[in-house]
């Protein structure tokens, strides 16, 4: 049993009256940390589809951009978070002050203070030195499975939660540093022209359709995407927030009204 | 200012992009410790990655870089693909290999 208040999808139905437990349910609660770090990179596996070459592409790309082996391996290790990474490098081919190439890198990444926001219900009380790692391997795949994971399984025990997160995030980070090392070394063996641009695109939607399951998240995804297109204009990282953090109301304003008007119906 | 051309700015754009995205995650992580957020922080939470990953996403679909931010049929197919896959399966593995044969198949037709 967690030692803490599970903080679980506030749906008005009190803790007394528990409601009988899937098959997955048990399983989840049942695992050992070590089960559930394993759990962890198994479901994780699929995004290496994406991962391995986006992080190829990374590699080649930083070394078309005349940096050395150790600048390349620098950002996938110290940086480590693709989206900045391609705009870092993309703005310093393109001859961009130093400044300008550490703030659109930065607000690219802005968007994870909600991830970390976000996963504070969950994991409080992990040590700091945990907190610090979790900063560290805080990526949008390791942040939206785990989250998943959390949400589908409100009960899990802090350890499993802990363990369930390194374990997706040691199969995204490890692979992440060697197919860029990969990339870097292999160079121009790579073909260009097979659209592995759109390799983020598909993985990043794969993830959020699953995750569509009421109306609210459906209107927070809607309007997300709506002024995402409207503020594309806006300098890098900015639109996103603003669409973010609109969609992120939306669907706290639908979730608000659909539940008064469950409570006036019954 | 000055472009990042020697080893030393490459280094220090490194050096800056790294701490600060590592602060950027740690932030709430840290500060927040055990304190309980606000429930309307909460519940707007709840909502953190259906409404950031489509929004860093959909300019992408719309306006590929690859080909020069103008709209491009494969491109959008694959995401419409992947997206109903993904809702009417709820299985992220099938829902982007549908988007990626989409893909490769209409870029292949499409010549």
């Amino acid at each position: 049993m967690a030692p803490f208040p599970a903080p679980g999808p506030a749906r008005g139905g009190g803790a007394g009256k528990a409601p009988p437990r899937a098959p997955a349910e048990i399983r989840a609660l049942a695992r050992s940390p070590r089960a559930s770090f394993l759990h962890g990179m198994i479901a994780t596996t699929p995004f290496l589809i994406v991962v391995v070459p986006f992080a190829l592409l990374f590699g080649v790309m930083s070394q078309e951009a005349g940096m050395d082996l150790a600048q390349t391996m620098g950002f996938s290790i110290l940086v480590f978070a693709g989206a900045s990474q391609f705009t870092a490098v993309q703005l310093i081919s393109d001859q961009a002050p130093a400044l300008l190439v550490i703030l659109s890198g930065l607000a690219v990444n802005l968007r994870m203070a909600m991830y970390s926001a976000s996963l504070v219900p969950w994991l409080r009380g992990a040590s700091a030195g945990k907190k610090v790692l979790i900063a560290y391997l805080l990526i949008d795949q390791s942040f939206a499975l785990s989250l998943q994971h959390y949400e589908r399984h409100p009960r899990l025990t802090l350890p499993q939660r802990l363990a369930y997160f390194f374990g997706s995030a040691t199969l995204l980070c490890l692979p992440w540093s060697l197919a860029t090392w990969a990339g870097a070394t292999l160079g121009r063996a790579i073909p260009d022209d097979i659209a592995l641009d759109f390799a983020m695109p598909i993985t990043f939607l794969a993830m959020i359709a699953p995750m569509l399951r009421t109306p609210a998240h459906l209107a927070a995804c809607g309007v997300a995407i709506v002024l995402a297109l409207v503020f594309a204009g806006l300098p890098s990282g900015l639109g996103l927030m603003i669409a973010a953090l609109a969609g992120m109301a939306t669907g706290a304003l639908v979730e608000t009204v659909m539940e008064r008007g469950k409570a006036t119906q019954g | 200012m000055s472009p990042v051309t020697s080893d030393l700015s490459i280094w220090i754009v490194i050096l800056a992009l790294g701490i600060g995205t590592f602060l950027i995650r740690w932030s709430f992580l840290a500060t927040l410790g055990d304190r309980d957020l606000p429930p309307i922080v909460i519940r707007m939470l709840r909502y953190t990655a259906v409404a950031v990953l489509p929004a860093l996403v959909a300019p992408l679909v719309m306006w590929p870089a690859a080909t020069g931010g103008q709209p491009e049929p494969a491109r959008l197919s694959a995401a419409a693909v992947t997206i109903a896959v993904g809702v009417l399966t709820k299985n992220v593995i099938l829902s982007i290999v549908a988007g990626a044969t989409v893909l490769f198949a209409m870029l292949y037709v499409l010549g």
